[in-house]
């Protein structure tokens, strides 16, 4: 190697530990808003990589491997941590350090894995994290002793107060030397040994006045008391969906509005032909249309989190675990179902903290089965034109059958799982086994910089395949463009409406008509385009879920009863939108599942959708 | 390994009361399983306690092995023998 070439050099630093161990806050204290997240090729790993100038001047890449308890990995994530060490992550620099980062109020598993990253001869830096919590819980730890003991530099942090950085960087300079190291080599280690040893060197550098996590036994008191902690939960998730459809009503109207005046002000400026459509009808009505659910997306994101962060996520799967395992699944998966609610996108998003593969791929393909905020303006126009408005007792009978199709689709899920776990992904889970972190406040930046990570995200996914799919929805429906003597809405005479027509014969037995058909085409841009493609179909103009009567009172001229039902037991099922497909496609880096969530929703849909009609039309309705 | 008639397992722990890991029966556990209960400190003779036990019906439980929380279910706990 010529000098040059050596002082262009930059080195790469891993941090690696334990899940819990704080290394995420460390990342974030050390690298700021420098950050790039992305994805490891093949996998949905997150990749996330940042710059660290060290205090000799010199500026290395920093990376944050996935949590793992040893190099033995148990999932993509842990795989992901083993092959970057060993330097066998293709178009990834090999290590020149790694830096250990260990919960100090955890120190004697921890322990265990810097003892088994010791001998990779790697140079190895040790961040003590989180020595603020252990003296709140009663622990004092000799860090010199532990150096001394373990044979490897000790650095005292506290990430999220920014302490110890500064050490840490010089202990790192000091170990990267000008030129590479050598590729470790994997080694069989016996982990009861090193266990053991951890154990022993814990007793001698630790010394504990008894009080550890006392502060987090008093909350698990409450958080997970037989009655007390599913009320808790309950009222936190009560809560949780208050401030996202509440608090996002403003902000959403705002997008909406603005989106409406761009369109008008496009109207203005450009000539009416293609061009103008394609930008108003097309682009800014489709992607408008998913965009809008950011306030919502981000106020979501911002509770999934805090909750994450502050620890009381793992509570929450501790209390479901027992309801979920009945149908196959374990406690992880249910938050991100939760989260299905307001949107399938950020729910399967969520699905990465599920470790079994099996069970991750299960709660993708039944996600897709809660009702999530854009069936409701579909269900708001149905059932508005359909169920009078009289009560039931002390209930009316509207929010009956709203309620009604929530809880279909809930129950559809549970039959969904219970079937996809004894057949597609049928196989034994790994045993339910959770390490329950002790309970920290979120920190500000690492709230904000999650928040910000995965927004960006999911604008990236709106700005590039929901664009495209909207202007291929648009095309469909635009071309070819009614004769001049043509009097039927103008998307008869499209593409569209030709697959609508083709179509109709399949979707005739289940009593949906030609102009159903031709509004589930695009909807499958967003579910809600339904209502507004049902509105072109009856050949009203711009009407939208607050103009809607026009729309209820010829829906129900047009329709009979068992139509609508069917309708609705549709829409609890099957046309799961473009944006939840490629998510899926995304997180299961295959077309295969996406495929597959597609063709098992719309069966059922049209199974569910069909008994609904005839048993509506015996029934006389 | 030591067995007599009848092992006392994690779960017949009374709350409060703390003991030591006697035994582990691993051959009752994935080898994968087996490692990850390693990793998360289940040991011969560390000591364990039942802290929690989840609502609808007592399972899974949380157990603290060393000064770390382990939610885990029944049927694994019953492979974890403690001495008295």
């Amino acid at each position: 190697m010529n000098a040059p070439a050596m002082l262009s050099r930059t080195p790469v630093v891993a941090l690696v530990g334990n899940p819990n161990a704080g290394k995420t806050s460390l990342f974030n204290a050390l690298t700021g808003s420098r950050q790039k997240v992305g994805n490891y090729p093949g996998v949905t790993v997150e990749r996330k990589a940042g710059r660290l100038a060290l205090p000799d001047g010199r500026v290395c890449d920093l990376i944050d491997l996935p949590g793992t308890y040893s190099l033995t990995p148990r999932s993509p994530d842990e795989a992901v941590t083993r092959d970057a060490i060993f330097g066998r992550i293709a178009g990834e620099k090999p290590l020149d350090a790694i830096v250990a980062v260990i919960d100090a109020t955890n120190l004697r598993n921890h322990l265990r894995f810097v003892l088994e990253l010791k001998p990779l001869g790697l140079p190895l830096v040790v961040a003590l994290n989180m020595v603020d919590l252990a003296a709140r819980d009663g622990i004092v730890i000799d860090a010199a002793r532990l150096s001394a003991l373990i044979g490897l530099p000790v650095v005292e942090t506290v990430a999220v107060r920014k302490r110890g950085l500064d050490a840490l960087g010089r202990a790192l300079a000091a170990d990267i030397g000008d030129t590479p190291p050598a590729l470790p080599i994997a080694a069989a280690s016996d982990l009861k040994a090193l266990q053991k040893q951890a154990r022993q060197i814990c007793a001698a550098v630790e010394t504990s006045t008894g009080a550890a996590r006392r502060w987090s036994q008093r909350i698990d008191a409450v958080a997970l008391h037989p009655v007390a902690g599913p009320l808790l939960l309950a009222a936190i998730l009560f809560f949780m969906f208050q401030a996202v459809f509440s608090w996002a009503e403003a902000p959403m109207g705002w997008i909406e509005a603005g989106i409406a005046a761009l369109q008008a002000d496009l109207a203005q400026r450009l000539p009416d032909g293609v061009l103008l459509s394609l930008i108003n009808d097309g682009v800014l009505a489709g992607v408008g249309a998913v965009v809008v659910f950011l306030p919502q997306i981000l106020i979501l994101f911002a509770f999934i989190i805090a909750l994450e962060q502050s620890g009381y996520m793992t509570r929450a799967a501790f209390l479901m675990d027992r309801l979920m395992a009945r149908v196959g699944l374990n406690g992880r998966a249910f938050i991100p179902l939760l989260s299905s609610f307001a949107c399938a996108i950020p729910g399967i998003m969520a699905t990465r903290t599920i470790d079994s593969p099996r069970d991750r791929l299960t709660t993708i393909l039944i996600a897709p089965l809660m009702t999530c905020s854009a069936r409701l303006p579909v269900y708001a126009v149905v059932i508005g034109a359909f169920i009078p408005a009289r009560d039931v007792g002390p209930f009316g009978l509207q929010g009956l059958v709203l309620f009604a199709l929530y809880l279909a689709g809930i129950l559809g899920a549970l039959v969904a799982a219970f079937a996809l776990r004894r057949t597609v992904t049928k196989g034994a889970a790994p045993p339910f086994l959770m390490e329950m972190p002790k309970y920290q406040w979120p920190a500000g930046r690492d709230m904000a910089l999650g928040l910000y990570g995965r927004a960006t995200a999911f604008l990236q996914r709106a700005g590039t395949i929901i664009l495209a799919s909207t202007i291929v929805l648009w095309g469909l429906a635009s071309w070819p463009q009614p004769p001049a003597d043509g009097n039927r809405p103008a998307i008869e005479y499209s593409l569209a409406g030709k697959i609508g027509e083709a179509l109709e014969p399949i979707f005739a037995p289940i009593g949906f008509n030609k102009e159903i058909v031709f509004a589930l085409v695009p909807g499958m841009a967003a579910r809600e385009v339904a209502v507004s493609a049902l509105g072109t179909v009856y050949a009203l103009q711009g009407v939208d879920e607050e103009h809607a009567d026009g729309l209820i009172a010829q829906l129900r001229a047009a329709w009979p009863l068992p139509t609508a039902l069917a309708f609705l037991a549709w829409f609890v099922f099957a046309p799961q939108c473009i944006s939840t497909l490629a998510i899926t496609r995304r997180e299961t880096a295959s077309w295969r599942w996406p495929i597959f969530m597609f063709s098992y929703l719309f069966a059922a849909a049209y199974v569910a959708a069909g008994l609904t009609y005839h048993l509506a039309v015996a029934a006389g309705l | 390994m030591s067995s007599p008639a009848t092992p006392r397992t994690i779960n017949a722990l009374a709350a409060g009361e703390v003991a030591l890991i006697a035994a582990i029966d691993r051959a009752g556990l994935a080898p994968e399983t087996a490692q990850r209960l390693c990793e998360l400190g289940f040991d011969e003779g560390v000591d364990v306690e039942i802290l929690h036990r989840a609502p609808f019906g007592g399972d899974p439980i949380a157990v603290r092995v060393g000064n770390m929380v382990v939610a885990l279910r029944r049927d694994m706990a019953a492979l974890i023998e403690v001495a008295a």
